[in-house]
C-alpha cells in the first residue's frame, strides 16, 4: 500500500517539475513554475522519508535543518554573485549524487557480492565519475568566478594539457569497466577508490584551462553533469523520479550549452580543451592604436540628441555594478522622448542570461531587454551605442579577421550604429586578449573609467542642471 | 559472460544464470527493469528539451537555478541512505549528501523566486513610472 502511494506521490512529482519548466517560458507565469518545483519536491521528499526502510528519522532532521541554515544565506547573495552561487550548487548536486553513489557501493560490498550486479556496478561508476567530476570542477570554477587568490583567473595551460586531462579520464573509464566485469576481483577494493580519485582530479584540471569568457558555456556543461549524475543516481537506486528530475536537468544544461557554444561559433570540445585566450595574448601586443575619447558634456549631448540608443551591457557592467546608473540614465533618456534599448548577447557575462538578471534587478523593464538577433536589424538606426564594459561580443572582427579567436562568433552589430560610445575601465584588451576594431572607428569615442562613476556623471549632466 | 563469473560458486553463477534466464527477482538483487528505466531516461530528456527550448531567453539564469533545485531531487537517495539500518559510515555519507541537496533545494528555489520577482510586468513598470 505504501509502495503504491509512493509511486503515485512520484508520479505527481515529475508531473508538477514538468509543469514548473513550462511555466518559465514567460516571466508572467514563472513563479507559478517554482510553486509548482517546491510543491514537487516537498512530496518527493514526504514520500520518501514515509518509507518502511527509513528508520533513523533523527539522521534526517539534523541535515535537513542544517541544508536549511546554509541554504537560506545561500539565496541572499547579491545578484552580481548568482554565477558563483550557481556554480556552488553544481557542486553540491554532484557531490550528494558521488557520496550516495559510494554509500551504496560499499553498503552492497558489505551486504555480499551478489548485489553487485553489472547494471549496478555500471551505474554507480558512471554516477561517481559525473558526480565527483562535477563536483570539484563546479568548485573550482564557483573560486574563478568569485575571484578567489589561490585560484588563478587565467587559463592556466602547460604542456600535454589535453593528454593528461585524456589520460586520467580513459584511466578512470577503464577501471571503471574492468569493475563492471569484476566486480568480485581482489583489487576491486583499489580500483574503486582509484576511480573516485580520478574523477576528483579530472574535475579540478578540466576547469585550470578555463578563462572567464567561457564560463557560461562550463557553468551549462557542468549543469547537464549535475542532472546526469541525478539520472545515473536513479538508475542505481530504480528510481523513476530520479531519472525524470535528473533528465531535466541534464537537457537543460545541454540546451543551454549548445546555445552558449552557437553564441560563440565554437564547439563543446573547443570550450572545453582550447584554452581560449592564453595564445593569442602575446600576439595582439604588438601594434598600438590610437583611441579617441570623448567628453562626459559631449557624450551627454548626443545622447539627449539620439531618437533611438542602444545600451550594450557586458560583464564590465556587472563588475562596475553600473546598472542602476544605467537604468537612471535611461531614465532620463526617455524622459526627453529617447527610445532606449538593451542589447543582450547571449554569452554578455559569467552565465546564461546574467545580464537579463543585473538590469532586472536594476528595475529595467523586461520588454527592453532585446536579444542579439533581434536588435540587429535595427543596428544601421540606432542614432547612439553605448557599450558599457562589453568587448568581444561587439568585436567586428568577428565578421571578418580569420586570425582572431573570436572569428565567426555573432555579434551584436555596435559598429552599424551612428555614433558608439564605448565605456572602458583601461585600455588593456578583452577577455579574448585581442583589440576591438569598434574601438578605432571613426564614429567611436571612448570614455575611460569606470563604469558606474563615468555614467553617473553623465546622468548628473541631465539631473543636476549642468545641462542646457 | 563465463570469465566474468570465474571464481563465483557455482550456486552463485547458477542463480546468475536463472535470473538472467526468467528475469524473476532472486534474494538480494532484484532484478532491476532496466529498459523501463532507459525508457523513461530517454523519453523525459526529449520532454526536457522540448520544455526548456520554449523558456525565455530573459530568464536562462533563473532557469538554470530553478533546474538546480529540481536535480537537487538526489535528496530521495540521500534520504534512503541516510536514514536506513545501515553501517553508520554508509548513513554518515548520506547525512552529507542530505545536507547537500537540502541546501540546493532551500536555496535554489529561494533565489529562482527572487529572481523572478524582479522582472517586471512590462505594463506594470510603465504604470510605475507615470508614463
Amino acid at each position: 500500500m505504501i509502495a503504491a502511494l509512493v509511486q503515485l506521490a512520484y508520479v505527481v512529482g515529475t508531473v508538477l517539475f514538468v509543469l514548473s519548466l513550462a511555466w518559465m517560458n514567460d516571466p508572467k507565469t514563472a513563479r507559478k513554475g517554482v510553486a509548482a518545483g517546491v510543491a514537487g519536491m516537498v512530496l518527493a521528499i514526504l514520500a520518501t522519508w514515509v518509507q518502511p526502510s527509513v528508520v533513523h528519522h533523527l539522521w534526517i532532521i539534523i541535515p535537513i535543518a542544517l541544508g536549511v541554515a546554509v541554504g537560506v544565506p545561500l539565496s541572499r547573495v547579491p545578484i552580481t554573485a548568482v554565477p558563483q552561487r550557481t556554480a556552488l550548487s553544481h557542486a553540491f548536486g554532484g557531490l550528494a549524487a558521488g557520496l550516495v553513489g559510494t554509500a551504496k557501493y560499499y553498503l552492497w560490498v558489505s551486504e555480499g557480492p551478489e548485489n553487485l550486479t553489472k547494471f549496478r556496478v555500471g551505474a554507480i561508476v558512471l554516477e561517481v565519475i559525473l558526480g565527483f567530476l562535477t563536483f570539484t570542477g563546479s568548485l573550482m570554477a564557483a573560486g574563478k568566478l568569485q575571484g578567489l587568490r589561490w585560484i588563478p583567473q587565467r587559463p592556466v595551460t602547460y604542456p600535454l594539457q589535453n593528454a593528461t586531462n585524456l589520460l586520467l579520464l580513459t584511466t578512470a573509464a577503464v577501471l571503471g569497466v574492468a569493475l563492471v566485469l569484476h566486480p568480485t576481483a581482489p583489487w576491486a577494493a583499489y580500483a574503486f577508490p582509484a576511480i573516485l580519485a580520478l574523477a576528483l582530479s579530472f574535475g579540478v584540471l578540466l576547469i585550470i584551462p578555463i578563462g572567464g569568457a567561457d564560463m557560461p558555456t562550463v557553468i551549462s556543461i557542468l549543469n547537464s553533469y549535475a542532472g546526469l549524475s541525478a539520472v545515473a543516481m536513479g538508475f542505481v537506486l530504480d528510481n523513476k523520479l530520479l531519472i525524470t528530475a535528473g533528465a531535466l536537468d541534464g537537457a537543460s544544461g545541454l540546451i543551454l550549452s549548445i546555445i552558449m557554444c552557437r553564441a560563440m561559433n565554437r564547439s563543446f570540445t573547443n570550450v572545453l580543451f582550447g584554452a581560449f585566450g592564453q595564445v593569442q595574448a602575446a600576439a595582439a601586443a604588438g601594434e598600438q592604436k590610437a583611441y579617441k575619447e570623448e567628453t562626459i558634456e559631449g557624450a551627454a549631448q548626443a545622447l539627449e540628441q539620439a531618437s533611438l540608443v542602444v545600451i550594450v551591457p557586458g560583464y564590465g557592467m556587472a563588475v562596475a555594478q553600473a546598472q542602476h546608473k544605467i537604468r537612471e540614465l535611461a531614465d532620463q533618456l526617455k524622459k526627453r522622448g529617447v527610445v532606449v534599448k538593451y542589447a543582450i548577447h547571449p554569452v554578455a557575462g559569467r552565465m546564461p542570461g546574467h545580464m537579463n538578471v543585473l538590469l532586472a534587478e536594476a528595475d529595467v523593464p523586461y520588454t527592453d531587454l532585446v536579444e542579439m538577433d533581434d536588435i540587429n536589424s535595427d543596428m544601421p538606426q540606432c542614432d547612439v551605442c553605448l557599450v558599457v564594459g562589453a568587448n568581444d561580443v561587439v568585436n567586428p572582427a568577428a565578421r571578418h579577421d580569420k586570425s582572431t579567436p573570436i572569428y565567426g562568433m555573432p555579434i551584436i552589430d555596435a559598429d552599424k550604429a551612428r555614433m558608439v560610445f564605448a565605456i572602458k575601465r583601461g585600455k588593456a584588451p578583452g577577455f579574448a586578449g585581442i583589440d576591438n576594431e569598434l574601438y578605432f572607428q571613426d564614429k567611436t569615442f571612448m570614455l575611460f573609467g569606470d563604469a558606474k562613476s563615468v555614467i553617473g556623471e553623465v546622468v548628473k549632466q541631465f539631473s543636476g542642471g549642468g545641462m542646457h | 559472460m563465463s570469465r566474468a563469473l570465474e571464481g563465483m560458486d557455482p550456486a552463485a553463477v547458477l542463480q546468475e544464470a536463472a535470473h538472467a534466464a526468467t528475469g524473476a527477482a532472486t534474494h538480494g538483487a532484484p532484478a532491476l527493469d532496466y529498459w523501463s528505466m532507459l525508457f523513461v531516461f530517454v523519453l523525459s530528456t526529449f520532454i526536457g528539451i522540448g520544455v526548456i527550448r520554449r523558456v525565455s531567453r530573459l530568464l536562462h539564469t533563473p532557469l538554470m537555478s530553478l533546474t538546480n533545485a529540481i536535480s537537487a531531487i538526489a535528496v530521495v537517495g540521500a534520504i534512503l541512505v541516510a536514514g536506513g539500518e545501515f553501517p553508520l559510515a554508509i548513513r554518515v555519507l548520506g547525512a552529507i549528501a542530505l545536507f547537500a541537496s537540502v541546501t540546493n533545494i532551500v536555496s535554489g528555489f529561494l533565489i529562482t523566486d527572487r529572481m523572478l520577482k524582479m522582472f517586471k510586468d512590462p505594463n506594470a513598470a510603465k504604470g510605475a513610472a507615470k508614463k
